[in-house]
């Protein structure tokens, strides 16, 4: 069955998603990860969305941002940004969701300033929610492209911390749990090293070179003892993936089906 | 009986915000965004305006491209279901049309600061922020020892902003208001500003507000003006009455890559039109298209003592 690329990565970070976990759910990818996590793994996951809501069953409609109405109607608790804070900053969110347009080998993002802070070469839009489940959940999983400008050695800019410079950073710099779990790209899966905590490959998707993942990455990545190839989505996490984003709006399958005049 | 606070859209702007204000809009993050009052500013050409919201969708974009705003307190500045926004990239990589200050915030430090000025204090204490970039490009955020221990926490200073200026669903006269829907920073906000503006899509009887003082947002003595202002969220969601017009999103990001495309959507959107019914009607049938048709109830609940 054929699939794009963008669905694959969908279905990967559906799948570290386990039955019963509580979910902060970011913008974009993530808000299909949960939805299809929760018709087939997962049924029992709660979903926090950032704008105050959360969700015991996903909405009915697809979402292009998760304040959108049909994710409020029958939502099972509406309230402040600050109260899921507060839940998340107590250590009740087993797994956050980023994107990120830059990570690096300790899988810190940067979703802020590419360049110098006072002159960037690109402002991106910020933090939004993304440094508070960096900082706060159990475990952070960052779905995003993997291009050798992306991949780098070292972010320019901290938005949302991994492990900073290594082992023992996020207990130094006194946050209380934590880090990057999984960075999920279009290329491979990868995950820290137990000892190092840097990123190494963990899976490789099907059709992908091993050489083709290192030319990608702007450090010399290494490659885990136990390597294996990302299984591909079934019929079944396909078909549910499809449902939930018929037109395939945020996994480019076709046209986005918005018309531009 | 109260003076009533009910006025133009165009008169609680002239009247309530001034140049050099900080104003919260979008406080409630992707839905309910007073868009209406951020046209209105452009028209009456406010200056060195502070925003401040978590994320506000295009709101931000718009304002920094119109060359209205000083600096924004913000967790976050783009185009949500379309990528980044072109204006604030040209303020801040090319200082086009100049470059704006940004004090960078996370939605939970934004938060904070917000809950912190309804609280009546000077900051709070949180474990969010450890360790990023955050707190070197914002110099106001302080990392402290507790008094109590050891254990090192971000003190995020608090915000009592001029103005916010908020969508609600049904307001009285003298602002008591009904909301329903994800609330994000908007009572914060609302309880920590010194001035409040309602934007409501309807305006009812105070019994009618009254009768479900659990759905109210602030009380209605924090109120400054009422606007009766319907569809004033456009292109944004309203529970219950509007859907989100994901068209308008995706093509303010093509049309507006260029500095000149953005000169001419803000002409055609907020410069031509004189007033938010002017708007309206350019928007034709569009409005009816996104109008919510079907109802989803609660049921009754019941209030009585006796």
């Amino acid at each position: 069955m054929e699939y794009t690329t963008e669905e694959l990565m969908v279905v990967a970070a559906a799948r570290e998603i386990q039955n019963h976990e509580v979910v902060f759910v970011g913008m974009r990818l993530p808000m299909l990860a949960f939805g299809v996590a929760k018709k087939l793994h997962a049924p029992n996951a709660v979903g926090f969305f950032e704008c105050g809501i959360v969700r015991d069953e996903p909405s009915e409609e697809l979402l292009y941002t998760m304040g959108d109405p049909p994710n409020i109607a029958g939502a099972s608790w509406c309230t402040s940004t600050n109260h899921l804070m507060f839940l998340m900053q107590q250590g009740l969110i087993d797994i956050g969701f980023i994107g990120g347009a830059q990570i690096d080998k300790y899988g810190n993002v940067n979703t802020s300033y590419l360049g110098d802070i006072n002159q960037p070469t690109v402002k991106l839009p910020g933090s939004g929610g993304a440094a508070d489940i960096a900082c706060l959940s159990k475990r952070l999983l960052v779905i995003m492209s993997h291009e050798k400008r992306r991949l780098v050695d070292k972010v320019d800019y901290i938005t949302s911390p991994g492990f900073g410079s290594g082992q023992n950073w996020r207990k130094h710099s006194g946050l209380p749990r934590g880090g990057t779990s999984s960075l999920i790209t279009n290329l491979a899966i990868l995950k820290p090293d137990d000892e190092t905590k840097e990123l190494h490959i963990q899976s490789i998707h099907p059709g992908v070179s091993e050489d083709k993942v290192k030319d990608h990455t702007g450090w010399d990545i290494q490659i885990s003892p136990n390597v294996s190839s990302t299984p591909p989505p079934t019929k079944e996490e396909l078909d549910v993936l499809r449902s939930i984003d018929p037109r395939g709006f945020w996994t480019k399958r076709k046209q986005t089906g918005v018309k531009l005049q | 009986m109260k003076k009533s606070k009910l006025m133009t859209l165009n008169k609680a702007i002239f009247q309530y915000v001034n140049d050099g204000d900080s104003i919260v809009m979008g406080s409630g993050l992707e839905s309910m965004i007073p868009f209406a009052a951020a046209y209105e500013l452009v028209r009456q050409q406010k200056k060195n305006l502070n925003l401040i919201a978590p994320i506000s969708d295009i709101l931000f974009d718009i304002l920094i491209g119109a060359g209205l705003v000083l600096k924004i307190t913000a967790a976050w500045s783009g185009n949500v279901s379309a990528g980044l926004g072109h204006n604030y990239r040209r303020s801040l990589e090319k200082g086009i049309p100049h470059r704006v200050q940004v004090e960078d915030h996370s939605n939970f430090t934004l938060g904070l600061a917000l809950l912190a000025g309804s609280m009546g204090i000077p900051f709070l204490p949180t474990k969010t922020l450890l360790g990023t970039d955050l707190l070197r490009s914002n110099p106001r955020f302080k990392v402290e020892k507790s008094p109590f221990g050891d254990e090192r926490f971000v003190y995020v200073p608090s915000l009592n902003p001029d103005v916010a200026i908020l969508g609600v669903q049904r307001a009285d006269e003298d602002g008591g208001c009904h909301f329903w829907g994800n609330l994000g920073l908007s009572q914060d906000a609302a309880l920590a500003s010194k001035k409040v503006i309602l934007l409501a899509e309807e305006i009812v009887s105070k019994e009618t507000i009254s009768s479900d003082p659990n759905r109210v947002l602030l009380p209605s003595f924090k109120v400054t003006a009422v606007v009766h202002c319907p569809a004033f969220s456009h292109p944004s969601p309203m529970q219950g009455y509007y859907k989100r017009d994901h068209d308008f999103f995706h093509e303010y990001h093509q049309v507006t890559k260029q500095e000149a495309g953005f000169q001419d959507w803000l002409h055609k959107w907020v410069l031509t039109p004189s007033s938010h019914e002017d708007y309206i009607r350019l928007l034709g049938e569009r409005v009816e298209q996104l109008r919510v048709k079907q109802r989803i109830t609660a049921p009754e609940i019941n209030y009585a003592f006796q």
